[in-house]
């Protein structure tokens, strides 16, 4: 009660109520993200002033306005959004079936011994092998279309899920399961209502990490076989020598995986808000 | 204890704990032998403390009558009935409360509820009514890692509670408090405890806890556990006089001689 009364009465801003601003369009929030990200802008006017000064060939980095109106040029044709959303298509149909096979794995493995025995090996033995030494074999089971991408981030982005999901429900907190044993739920209510709940900061995580793997073989795979898609545009632009839309669609791809990485970190911090 | 078939007059043993032993088998090491050859009889609605050093298997007891481990050797009843897992008529409260830590305050007294198959409207009135029991009305949208060791602790007690179990086992559900906050719990447990009538058993190394809460006090020796004395501990437990008169000081001072011993052995056995 003393402090309160000693803000209402203090000189300045302690006594006045906050004023409320959307989030998003807090000036000093807006101005906190642009000194962030400074160094990327610091970036981009370093590779301009490169290209302009003739320090780099154009041959070798085309100039960034270039780019940019490279960008657009693909925009407006609608190459670009026609191939971004075969790309990203792929991307989700893969990791969605990553999570709908990983998740329950994992917590299975944790939950039954039995699984266990039989999964843990073969989860070990595959998660350090590089996965992009499987896209000639997928190709030549799938073919150049569709389902070779999405099997490739399928297989890519599967064991980081399983292994992060195979962890988390082994952390669960054993008096968590008896509390509520003892409150009237069943051996397979828990596993749903205690070990999945307990499990979500690790499997989110664990999912964070897949998104990356996912851009990375989504593109890889792209580049290698395949007759749409925004690595087939990288590889087909490259080999035709127009470096200008080659770098255009490569930093459409990054900024992707960033937008991407990023929302899923919002989504995170929405779930998880109980952790404090 | 039994007199045929006037089972007013003189209360049953409620649970009958019969010659239990437990061996606890680490993943590395050799098996530890918890519990030797442990029998006490728990009367209904009775509060019995079990007082012991750390290690001598009180807990490993607790989790025998909860149902979580399994019962190896002799044999424990309920209610005339053996132990065949947990469940709702043998509520839990942990030392290190065991809420839910996704589920706010109340979203964890619902849940207990909603396993008791209650409709809706009787479930949330419920809930309202436990969480002004224990003191949490304001607090009830919070989460468990926003709230101090004390309203956890509240809570996890206001969700035991809350479905009606006739057995409260409590795993030194005040030893990860601070002083002063578990004086104040356990004068709120013995208000809830009168009027609730449950038989507890409630497991502490704090002798004077053991004597201000309990009826009866079985103290166990170091490991193996078994139970070495049993102290009958019966005071106006309303008195707020009570700890500072001579009789309760007497006895604190009884059992925590028949203690002492044990728990010097305990540390012995534990550096060596």
């Amino acid at each position: 009660m003393a402090l309160d009364q000693s803000q209402a009465t203090a000189p300045g801003t302690l006594g006045r109520p906050p004023v409320r601003v959307p989030e998003f369009f807090a000036p000093a929030r807006l101005l906190a993200g642009l000194w962030r990200y400074l160094p990327l802008v610091l970036l981009a006017l370093a590779w301009e002033a490169a290209t302009r000064l003739g320090v780099i060939s154009p041959a070798e980095l085309p100039a960034l306005d270039k780019v940019g109106s490279a960008w657009w040029g693909l925009l407006a044709g609608g190459d670009l959004g026609d191939n971004t959303f075969i790309s990203l298509s792929r991307a989700v149909a893969g990791l969605a079936a990553a999570i709908a096979l990983g998740v329950p794995l994992g917590v299975m493995m944790a939950w039954s011994k039995p699984v266990r025995t039989v999964f843990n090996p073969i989860v070990q033995a595959f998660y350090p092998m590089p996965k992009s030494a499987l896209i000639p074999v997928v190709v030549l089971w799938l073919g150049f279309g569709s389902a070779s991408k999405i099997l490739m981030i399928f297989i890519g982005c599967m064991l980081p899920i399983t292994l992060s999901a195979f962890n988390g429900a082994r952390g669960t907190d054993q008096v968590l399961i008896w509390s509520a044993r003892s409150l009237g739920a069943s051996r397979l209510a828990t596993l749903t209502q205690v070990v999945l709940p307990g499990a979500l900061p690790e499997i989110l995580a664990g999912i964070r990490t897949a998104i990356a793997f996912a851009f990375v073989l989504l593109v890889s795979t792209e580049l290698i076989v395949a007759r749409h898609g925004l690595g087939y545009m990288i590889g087909w632009l490259g080999d035709g020598g127009v470096y200008d839309a080659m770098f255009a669609v490569v930093l459409t791809v990054a900024a992707l995986g960033f937008l991407a990485d990023r929302s899923f970190l919002l989504l995170m911090k929405r779930v998880l808000r109980w952790r404090e | 204890m039994r007199q045929g078939a006037n089972r007013i007059v003189a209360a049953p043993a409620q649970i009958v704990i019969d010659r239990v032993s437990h061996t606890y088998r680490p993943a590395r090491g050799r098996p530890v032998l918890a519990l030797d050859n442990v029998s006490l009889e728990v009367r209904d609605r009775e509060f019995v403390a079990l007082l012991g050093p750390s290690g001598c298997g009180k807990s490993t007891l607790l989790y025998l009558i909860g149902g979580f481990l399994p019962v190896e050797a002799g044999a424990i009843r309920v209610d005339d009935r053996p132990i065949a897992g947990p469940g709702p008529d043998r509520g839990i409260v942990f030392q290190h409360f065991a809420l839910f830590p996704w589920k706010t305050v109340r979203q964890n007294i619902l849940y207990g509820l909603e396993k008791q198959g209650m409709a809706s409207e009787e479930r949330q009135r419920r809930a309202r009514e436990f969480i002004d029991l224990v003191g949490l009305t304001g607090f009830e949208d919070s989460y468990p890692a926003q709230l101090s060791g004390g309203m956890k602790q509240r809570a996890a007690i206001a969700r035991t509670l809350a479905i009606d179990p006739h057995i409260l086992l409590m795993d030194e559900p005040f030893g990860a408090l601070d002083a002063q906050t578990r004086n104040l719990m356990q004068v709120e447990l013995l208000r809830i405890w009168q009027r609730s009538r449950k038989t507890v058993i409630f497991v502490t190394h704090d002798v004077q806890e053991a004597v201000l809460l309990a009826e009866r006090i079985a103290v166990m020796s170091a490991r193996p556990g078994h139970i070495k004395e049993i102290v009958e501990a019966r005071f106006d437990k309303e008195d707020p006089g009570l700890t500072r008169s001579q009789p309760f000081v007497e006895m604190v001072d009884h059992v925590w001689n028949l203690v002492r011993g044990e728990a010097i052995l305990a540390q012995r056995s534990g550096a060596g």
